[in-house]
C-alpha cells in the first residue's frame, strides 16, 4: 500500500477499528473531534455503533455498558471531558471493563485554550480517579504510531481487562503526515469463561495472569457487576481479606507484565554522557533539538516514553547510572519530570525544560535547556 | 530539499484546506509532508494559519521557521507572517484584501477572492484560486498532482468548478 496523508487523529480512529473497536461512545471537543468524525464514518461500514452522548459522562458509561455487552470499545475526548470521565475511569477499574480513553491534550485547567497543545494531564492519567487503581497509558509521537499505538491500547484493555488511556497531544492529533498502515495487526481477542456454569464457573475469579474471564451479558452466564470491592462471584464483600487481595491483584495483574508494557525509544546512547527524555508530540522537536546538539558535538542522547505508565523506573534508573545529566522536556510545568527524579534518584542531575505557552518547543529552546544543564554539571553555571 | 509553507487568513477562508491538499499531493509524487495548523475557537472569523513542510528526507520538528512561501488571505495575517520569511522568499498576498504591502522584497499580489467572486460566482473558491497561484510559484508539485489532490478531496458536484478555480489561479501570475 503507498503512502498517504493522515491526521494523527484519523490514525486513532484507524487503528481503534483495527483492533476490533465496534463501538464509540463520545462528545464532541477540540481537539479530540476528528477521532469522533472518523469513527462515525468507519464503524457503520463494519457493522459498529457510533453514539453522540449528551455528555462526557454518558459518554463514559455507554462505552462501558457496550464493552460489558461484549463490544471492545473506545471514547475521546480532551481534558475537560477527560476530568468529568473520571469516576466511571474508576468504575472501569474496580468492575475490571475493558475500555480505551483517548486524551487529546489541550491547555487546561478547565476549559482552558481550547485548541492550543499541552501535555499537561500526565498525572491526571495516571491518578486522575481516586482510590488505589493501575492504569496503562500510551503516547504516540508520530501519525503511524498514533495508529500503532490505538492498537496496543485496544489490546491491552482487552488483555489487562482495565482501563488504557492513549495519552495523544494537540501536535500529534492534529498533524499530518504520511503514512503507510499495515494491512493486518495482531489482535487480542475478548477473554471468555474456560468453564461453564456447572463447573463452578464464577465471574471474577483470576485467571492464571490475574485477570478474570468475566463472560459478556446476554451471552448465558450470571453476571453481577458492580463498582464496589467484590469478591469472585462478582458481588460486593465487606472482608478486610478480599479486599486486600482485590487490590494487590488488581495491581499485580499490570505490574507482572511490565516489562512487556514499557517501550522506550532510545537513540544516540552508546556514548551518551547526557540526555533528553520527552514524550509524545515534544518528542519530534527533542529529536531535533538532539541532532542539533550532536553537530556542536554534544555527546547527548534520545530517550523517549512510549509507555508513559507504568512508569519505565528501571529503564530510567540504569540510564541515570551512566549519565551525567537528563533533561526531561514537556510542554507543562512539570509532571512527568517528577517521575524521572524519583527514579534516577540522585545518579545524575535531572533538569526540567518546560513550556506552557500554547505554542510548542522550538529546538533551540531545548537545545538551551541542554547547555544550561552541561554547564551547570561541569559547574560553571 | 525542504520546503516550507505557511498559509494564513481568518477562519473559513479555507487556507487549512489548501494546505492539506498541497501536502496531499506532495505525497502522492512520493515526498514526505507534514501539514499542521492553528486556529482559534471561533468557526468563522478569527486568526486561521496552516503550514506545510515538504521534503525528501524525514520531518521531524513539525512547525515551519522561515518559510519560503508564505500565502496572506488578509492585512492581519499579512502583517503578522512575512516578518520571519527567507528573506529569498515570496509573499503572497490577495490583492483585495491586503492592501497595505509589507516591506519585504518579493511580493506577489493576485486578486484571489475577487477572482473566485466574479468568475465562479462564490468566494469560496479562494482557497482553490490560491492553491493553483501557490502552485505556480513555487512549483512544488505537477499541476496534473494538484488537480487529482483537489478532484479528490472537494465533494464530487463541485469538482468541475473547483478545477476552473486552479486553472484561474495557476493562470493570473
Amino acid at each position: 500500500m503507498s503512502a498517504r496523508l493522515m491526521q494523527g487523529n484519523e490514525a486513532i480512529a484507524e487503528g481503534a477499528l483495527k483492533a476490533g473497536v465496534r463501538f464509540f461512545g463520545g462528545y464532541p471537543i477540540t481537539p479530540s473531534t476528528e477521532i469522533a468524525e472518523s469513527l462515525a464514518k468507519l464503524l457503520p461500514k463494519f457493522g459498529g455503533t457510533f453514539v453522540q452522548m449528551e455528555d462526557e459522562i454518558a459518554s463514559m458509561g455507554v462505552v462501558l455498558g457496550a464493552s460489558l455487552a461484549g463490544k471492545k470499545v473506545l471514547t475521546a475526548s480532551s481534558g475537560p471531558g477527560i476530568s468529568l470521565k473520571q469516576e466511571l475511569i474508576g468504575y472501569a477499574s474496580a468492575a475490571e471493563i475493558p475500555v480505551v480513553i483517548v486524551n487529546v491534550q489541550r491547555v487546561g485547567p478547565s476549559t482552558g485554550q481550547p485548541t492550543a497543545p499541552s501535555q499537561g494531564d500526565v498525572m491526571q492519567a495516571r491518578w486522575g480517579t481516586h482510590g488505589d487503581h493501575s492504569i496503562i497509558v500510551l503516547s504516540p509521537w508520530s501519525v503511524r504510531e498514533a495508529f500503532d499505538l490505538a492498537v496496543k491500547s485496544v489490546n491491552y484493555a482487552e488483555r489487562f481487562r482495565s482501563p488504557v488511556i492513549l495519552l495523544t497531544d494537540e501536535i500529534v492529533g492534529h498533524l499530518r503526515e504520511n503514512v503507510e498502515l499495515p494491512a493486518e495487526v495482531e489482535i487480542y481477542p475478548r477473554r471468555t469463561p474456560k468453564i461453564s456454569r456447572a463447573e463452578g464457573y464464577q465471574p471474577y475469579a483470576p485467571d492464571e495472569d490475574l485477570v478474570p474471564n468475566v463472560a459478556n451479558f446476554g451471552e448465558g452466564y450470571h453476571i453481577h457487576v458492580t463498582g464496589l470491592i467484590h469478591d469472585d462471584t462478582g458481588f460486593p464483600s465487606g472482608s478486610p481479606k478480599v479486599t486486600r487481595e482485590a487490590i494487590k491483584r488488581m495491581h499485580e495483574k499490570i505490574s507482572r507484565a511490565e516489562d512487556e508494557i514499557i517501550e522506550v525509544h532510545q537513540e544516540f546512547m552508546d556514548d551518551a554522557e547526557f540526555a533528553v527524555v520527552s514524550f509524545g508530540g515534544t518528542s519530534r522537536t527533542a529529536y531535533e533539538a538532539v541532532l542539533n546538539a550532536r553537530k556542536r558535538g554534544i555527546k547527548i542522547g534520545f530517550v523517549r516514553l512510549i509507555t508513559i505508565f507504568p512508569f519505565a523506573e528501571k529503564i530510567i534508573r540504569e540510564l541515570s547510572k551512566n549519565l551525567r545529566g537528563l533533561i526531561v522536556a514537556e510542554l507543562n510545568f512539570g509532571q512527568l519530570v517528577n517521575e524521572v527524579e524519583r527514579a534516577v534518584a540522585g545518579q545524575c542531575a535531572v533538569k526540567l525544560c518546560a513550556k506552557y505557552d500554547m505554542t510548542i518547543f522550538e529546538p533551540e529552546e531545548i537545545e538551551t535547556s541542554i547547555d544550561e544543564l552541561i554547564a551547570e554539571v561541569n559547574g560553571n553555571g | 530539499m525542504r520546503k516550507q509553507l505557511r498559509l494564513s487568513g481568518s477562519g473559513g477562508q479555507g487556507v487549512i484546506t489548501a494546505a492539506i491538499i498541497l501536502a496531499e499531493a506532495a505525497v502522492s509524487e512520493g515526498k514526505n509532508a507534514v501539514q499542521s495548523q492553528s486556529y482559534g475557537p471561533e468557526a468563522r472569523g478569527g486568526a486561521s494559519k496552516s503550514e506545510v513542510i515538504i521534503d525528501e528526507e524525514k520531518i521531524y520538528h513539525p512547525h515551519v521557521k522561515n518559510p519560503d512561501f508564505v500565502l496572506a488571505m488578509t492585512q492581519k495575517a499579512a502583517d503578522k507572517y512575512f516578518s520571519d520569511l527567507n528573506p529569498e522568499g515570496t509573499l503572497i498576498l490577495d490583492d483585495d484584501l491586503v492592501p497595505t504591502s509589507p516591506d519585504f522584497k518579493n511580493i506577489i499580489r493576485v486578486p484571489i477572492t475577487k477572482l473566485a467572486v466574479e468568475k465562479l460566482g462564490k468566494s469560496l473558491f479562494a482557497n482553490i484560486v490560491a492553491l493553483g497561484v501557490i502552485v505556480k510559484v513555487t512549483k512544488l508539485v505537477d499541476f496534473e498532482t494538484i488537480k487529482k489532490s483537489v478532484a479528490t478531496r472537494v465533494p464530487p458536484h463541485t469538482v468541475e468548478q473547483n478545477m476552473k478555480a486552479l486553472q484561474l489561479g495557476f493562470d493570473s501570475v
